[in-house]
């Protein structure tokens, strides 16, 4: 594992954001392949955006819920 | 998602559209003081939308409901105050520090110190709206601009160049504060118990 999990979880970030390069991808996909706590990591770190999404209320149908 | 309104019902009178549209009020307050992270700027964007939406109320063709329709001029009016208000003040540039907040995550090596663990079930959660008010406090955790970046992106889906005109921030910038903010987030909802 030549890349940090610090590092990985950037750029697990970062390839949201942008496109990563060949070897970027490479050593991100053989780190997540051996670590189980950046694979969870990186699948909550993509979740945030479907629960970012969820800040918001359709309509007035689910106002009144708690 | 949730039921959409039925719309078999008539469109309602003017007056009546006015009163539900001052109704919203609260919610947009809300919604608003949310992304912006001060009150002030929360009002008058607010205002900003119900004049808009009293005005050109014509708009609201009843195919959405009157909420959506109205947070949908809201959203604008949002990265209009953040645009200008970071023109007002320069942006702190992140590099020093960086990241150091997350150092206690990590060994020297960078290696996890306690690696994540899965969370059980959590579109579960995110359906039944569990998650929304813990997402909301831990975004109040945040400092403003790393909030507002998150949820720039995030919430109302802005890309980079967009995020970085509202930010008035380079690319490399956006991209340090959304690590923070997503990995800031992801620690405070598992410390707030989500995920178990
Ligand atoms: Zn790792």
């Amino acid at each position: 594992m030549m890349r940090s999990c610090k590092e990985v979880t950037r750029l697990v970030s970062q390839g949201e954001e942008r496109d990563l390069g060949f070897l970027e991808r490479v050593e991100l996909r053989m780190h997540l392949a051996a670590c189980r706590g950046c694979r969870n990591a990186s699948d909550q770190l993509r979740f945030l955006r479907r629960a970012a999404r969820s800040l918001q209320e359709e309509d007035e149908h689910t106002a009144g819920r708690a | 998602m949730g039921a959409r309104e039925t719309v078999s019902s008539p469109l309602p009178s003017p007056d009546d559209l006015q009163a539900r549209i001052q109704a919203e009020r609260p919610y947009l307050l809300r919604y608003a003081a949310l992304q912006l992270r001060d009150r002030d700027a929360a009002e008058d964007a607010v205002q900003e939308t119900l004049l808009a939406a009293l005005t050109g109320s014509s708009g609201f063709a009843g195919r959405s409901s009157l909420r959506t329709w109205l947070t949908g001029i809201l959203k604008h009016k949002i990265v209009d105050h953040i645009r200008r208000s970071s023109r007002e003040q320069a942006a702190p540039d992140p590099a020093e520090g960086d990241d150091a907040d997350f150092d206690a995550l990590f060994d020297r090596r960078g290696h996890w110190v306690d690696p994540p663990q899965a969370w059980e079930n959590p579109e579960g959660a995110l359906e039944q709206g569990r998650l929304r008010a813990v997402l909301e406090e831990c975004l109040k955790g945040l400092p403003a601009r790393t909030a507002q970046a998150f949820m720039m992106r995030e919430h109302l889906g802005l890309d980079t160049p967009e995020l970085c005109k509202a930010l008035g921030v380079t690319p490399t910038h956006s991209w340090v504060l959304l690590y923070r903010a997503r990995m800031a987030l992801r620690l405070c909802l598992e410390r707030n118990g989500f995920g178990r």
